[in-house]
């Protein structure tokens, strides 16, 4: 086997001498009628050339060779290659979480950069070194204001990504805690007058995503208003946090967390992922997840440690402020080497670049006969279009066209099945964004005819035929 | 000439700044992607509400300086690829390399979570695959891959058990967690809304079967152990304390951390586990990453498949694979989309690598490293449970500690010859715990070597305490004031 460094003969010297006849006198200890008596199951052994062409197999029954206007939480971003060829160094990719802080300095340092980066994209003043991913990390900032406020009830936006809000069920439902949704408004953003009526006393938090799941921003400053009004906390969402770049933080807010997979981490048929959270500096030691701090060794040079671990499951177990044990220290890693390489002013101009693509393909779509764009609030890089009579039977003719059109949105709201959800990053070009919308044309012209033919046979109602 | 060299300055690639101090206007490591839409202006477009002009504070750096810097940080890391890394109860094992290439390759790493299931059959028959050999290698009945870690998988154990209780009425009040048990299971209970009644361990370190005889009550929803236990010792009397459990209508949940001490010996579905987590990160190589990502399947018997996190991968007859979202009993989503795909991928790579034979020896390799170094240190270090151990020993700084000298201390010692520590501290019934789990990985020439610098060690406190309390002597940093990071944290860089 290649991966053991120790011969036959290293291993009987070994036994030899511990005194031992045979390995099998070590596992003497596991009753003999529980040990397994047959063979495992498995594939293998493989050598590395059978293992590569069994993954290149997999790989090709997969849809790389599709465009694709898929967001929804998910972002396809180009991923400059000194990120992988920095993750890629052994020393930081098989180290362990750095406990041993003179040992990980590398880890330690990259960390306390990234929650830098995180405080200034999201306008908080602290933030954790990553979490599991959006769902998790929004999940954990409701479970933290429950902490924080001692109040029970949590208000959340319906347009907070479905699985989010399922993620979240699954954690509050033994809590004690409501849950409450507060429905969106004509503009696809949150309905103030349904926030005001559901905001009550015993509300501990509101949460909201922006941009939202329909990609819609949300009118953070004034929600927060209203709810500081009722002494909640307002818990902001984002899942693309590329759209910081141009869109003003959610600095209202008492704790912004969510997805930063956008970062330099692949789409990787989703995950593992990069949650993050930040917030304000009094809200500190409430916080999940590991935290990195800045101190000062024997001699006074600067250095970093894992630091308020007392709030952590290892020391304070079931009074933790959380199960979580890990962080996501490698995809932290990945988004600031991605942010680094981007800084200031190639972030922002690949902001712009996603916002004019979007609004480009927005267009070229609105042109299209029947189609609207429902929600008019301002989107970043994802839009809903609306295709009256059938967006399942649209992404099915675009799948041939090896285009992955968006996401239906029937599946998560039933009063938008005619609705899809559309992503367009700077990984699509403008001739897909083209060809999508001409398919987009011939389906309502066809559509049109196929109507009007069906009229003449005068059963107008009949099933969309595609 | 003298002069120079004693002016001479370490260079800066020991010293190496924060990114934010390499900054300058003006400098960027990516060069803008043309834009061949119309452009827009993002301020008129979004408002003056929505429109950032400018993140603060923000670095801007080229891309050599983006690769030296994070060169520079990485050589002030230990990894598994520079040494020995004997970590207890976390596994450190060789991370293969092919797994990081089958990760990347294109389709895998980049297919979306909501790919239609008919373009993404390459994706969730990985998926399907690693749950049947995961299923196999416990020998449980069915697998979720979705929990992002191991604390996530007994999450959703533990409210499998519930959901399976409360089904029958009563979803009970307490779990029984012995003392020896890592951190997260009493975390995780307290999250699934149980309380946790701590097991004292018995005289050998493992659980005690009277003990679990007066703590089973009817309010009681299960046990959750640890096997082999956080001290190495596989837990002789598991049968008869699984059925006393099961007599008493509890389950029994058991934390997988310590599963390569059993591959193709033992399977914990055989000996009385009702459901359990594994870590591929640590048993099945995928890499730590200096702290995550992780991942925490959670294996179940087939009573209990029907609470299992939605959705579930499956294969339907005629050979494809779909995503199963109706499934009315689901305990719910741990998370978004199926789990930590990408680890799923390496996992099966190193199933692969192995088959059965070869994990089976791997196993072997594993627990013997470990006896040689317990039975090679234990007469320089107290051995606080005598008898063989599986993959981990436990030792105490009983000896040491008389001259002033704790776990902490010689694992920073420890550094200076070249090694990264043990787990200090760890389990908490051994005062002054040394855990040391050298993994298969570890050759035999590298752990005499690491015994010797064990023993040099013993013999240092001996002659000269002091020097070894102020260890490391050799790291970039000497040792680092955690006490004033924690009362005055400073969590960010600011100009």
């Amino acid at each position: 086997m290649r991966y053991l460094p120790n011969s036959p003969s290293d291993r009987a010297e070994m036994l030899r001498t511990i005194g031992y006849g045979s390995v099998e006198e070590l596992f003497s200890q596991i009753p003999q009628e529980i040990r397994f008596q047959g063979r495992l199951n498995l594939p293998g052994p493989l050598s590395e050339q059978e293992i590569l062409d069994f993954f290149r197999e997999a790989a090709s029954q997969t849809s790389r060779e599709y465009a694709s206007f898929l967001g929804a939480g998910a972002y396809s971003h180009f991923r400059p290659v000194a990120v992988d060829a920095m993750l890629s160094r052994g020393e930081f990719f098989t180290a362990y979480t750095p406990y041993q802080g003179e040992l990980a300095q590398g880890t330690l340092q990259a960390m306390f950069e990234f929650q830098t980066l995180m405080t200034q994209l999201t306008g908080m003043e602290v933030s954790n070194a990553s979490l599991y991913d959006g769902s998790t990390a929004t999940t954990e900032a409701v479970l933290m204001a429950l902490r924080l406020t001692r109040r029970n009830r949590v208000l959340v936006a319906r347009s907070l990504h479905p699985e989010y809000r399922e993620v979240m069920t699954t954690y509050v439902r033994h809590q004690g805690t409501e849950m409450v949704n507060v429905p969106y408004s004509a503009a696809g953003q949150l309905n103030m007058g349904e926030l005001e009526l559901a905001l009550k006393p015993e509300t501990a938090a509101v949460v909201v995503q922006s941009p939202n799941f329909f990609g819609v921003v949300e009118h953070c400053r004034k929600v927060a208003e209203l709810v500081h009004q009722k002494g909640a906390l307002l818990i902001v969402s984002v899942t693309e946090p590329l759209s910081l770049a141009v869109i003003n933080p959610p600095s209202e807010a008492d704790i912004v967390a969510g997805e930063a997979q956008s970062f330099g981490v692949p789409v990787a048929f989703g995950g593992p992922y990069l949650g993050f959270l930040a917030t304000r500096e009094k809200f500190m030691r409430q916080m999940p997840g590991r935290l990195v701090g800045q101190t000062v060794d024997t001699e006074g040079r600067r250095g970093f440690v894992l630091t308020l671990a007392t709030r952590e499951q290892h020391i304070r177990r079931e009074k933790a402020t959380s199960n979580i044990c890990t962080n996501q220290s490698l995809c932290a890693l990945a988004a600031t080497i991605y942010l680094c390489l981007l800084g200031k002013e190639g972030l922002k101009a690949l902001a712009e670049h996603n916002l004019a693509k979007a609004h480009y393909a927005a267009h070229q779509l609105l042109d299209v006969p029947d189609i609207t764009i429902p929600f008019q609030g301002p989107y970043f890089n994802e839009f809903v279009v609306k295709v009256p009579g059938g967006a399942e039977g649209l992404l099915r003719i675009l799948r041939r066209e090896k285009i992955l059109g968006g996401v239906s949105l029937g599946r998560f709201y039933p009063e938008l099945k005619d609705h899809i959800l559309v992503c367009v990053t700077e990984t699509v070009n403008k001739a897909t964004i083209d060809h999508m919308a001409r398919v987009y044309n011939d389906y309502a012209k066809r559509k049109k005819s196929g109507n009007a033919r069906k009229a003449t046979a005068s059963h107008a109602l009949g099933q969309e035929n595609v | 000439m003298k002069d120079h060299i004693r002016h001479a300055r370490p260079h800066i690639s020991r010293d190496e700044d924060l990114i934010f101090e390499r900054s300058a206007p003006g400098k960027c490591g990516v060069d803008p992607l043309p834009l061949e839409v119309p452009s827009v202006s993002a301020s008129e477009l979004l408002g003056k509400e929505f429109h950032r002009a400018e993140i603060h504070g923000f670095p801007e750096v080229s891309e050599l300086e983006v690769i030296r810097h994070f060169t520079r940080l990485s050589t002030w890391n230990y990894g598994v690829d520079t040494g020995l890394y004997p970590l207890g109860s976390c596994t450190m094992k060789y991370n293969p390399r092919i797994n990081e290439v089958v990760a990347r390759l294109e389709g895998l790493a980049t297919d979306h979570p909501y790919t239609p299931p008919e373009l993404a059959q390459g994706c969730l028959r990985i998926l399907d695959e690693t749950a049947r050999c995961l299923a196999e290698i416990t020998g449980m009945d069915a697998v979720s891959l979705q929990p992002a870690a191991g604390a996530q998988g007994e999450l959703s154990g533990i409210l499998m058990i519930r959901a399976f209780l409360a089904e029958r009425g009563n979803p009970r009040r307490y779990i029984l967690i012995p003392d020896s048990a890592h951190g997260t299971n009493p975390a995780s209970v307290a999250t699934s809304g149980y309380e946790v009644r701590p097991l004292k361990s018995g005289a050998r370190g493992t659980i005690d079967l009277a003990e679990v005889d007066r703590a089973m009550t009817e309010e009681v929803a299960g046990l959750m152990l640890t096997n082999p236990n956080t001290l190495g010792i596989f837990e002789v009397q598991i049968r008869e304390i699984c059925n006393l459990v099961h007599q008493k209508g509890g389950l029994v949940y058991m934390d997988g951390a310590n599963m390569n001490a059993l591959l193709g010996i033992a399977r914990p579905a055989d000996f009385g586990a009702d459901v359990m987590h594994l870590n591929l990160h640590k048993t099945f190589t995928t890499p730590h990453g200096g702290g995550g990502p992780g991942s925490g399947p959670v294996a179940v018997k087939k009573f209990l498949e029907p609470y299992l996190p939605s959705p579930t991968v499956e294969r339907a007859a005629d050979g494809t694979y779909r995503l199963n979202y109706n499934r009315p009993k689901s305990i719910g989503r741990v998370r978004a989309f199926y789990g930590n795909f990408g680890m799923a991928v390496r996992a099966l790579a190193y199933i692969a690598a192995n088959g059965g034979e070869g994990l089976l020896q791997t196993t072997q390799d594993a627990v013997l490293n470990a006896n040689y170094v317990m039975r090679r240190l234990q007469d320089v270090y107290d051995l606080p449970y005598n008898g063989p151990c599986l993959h981990e020993c436990v030792l105490s700084d009983h000896r040491q500690a008389a001259r002033g000298v704790r776990t902490g201390d010689i694992a920073k010692r420890l550094i200076d010859y070249g090694f990264h520590p043990y787990t200090t501290s760890f389990p908490l019934i051994v005062q002054g715990a040394l855990m040391i789990e050298p993994t298969e990985s570890a050759s035999m020439d590298e752990l005499d070597e690491f015994i010797e610098a064990m023993r040099a060690i013993a013999e240092e406190i001996e002659e000269d305490p002091e020097f070894v309390l102020k260890a490391p002597h050799t790291t970039r940093v000497s040792r680092l004031d955690e006490a004033t990071a924690a009362r005055k944290p400073i969590l960010r860089w600011k100009k």
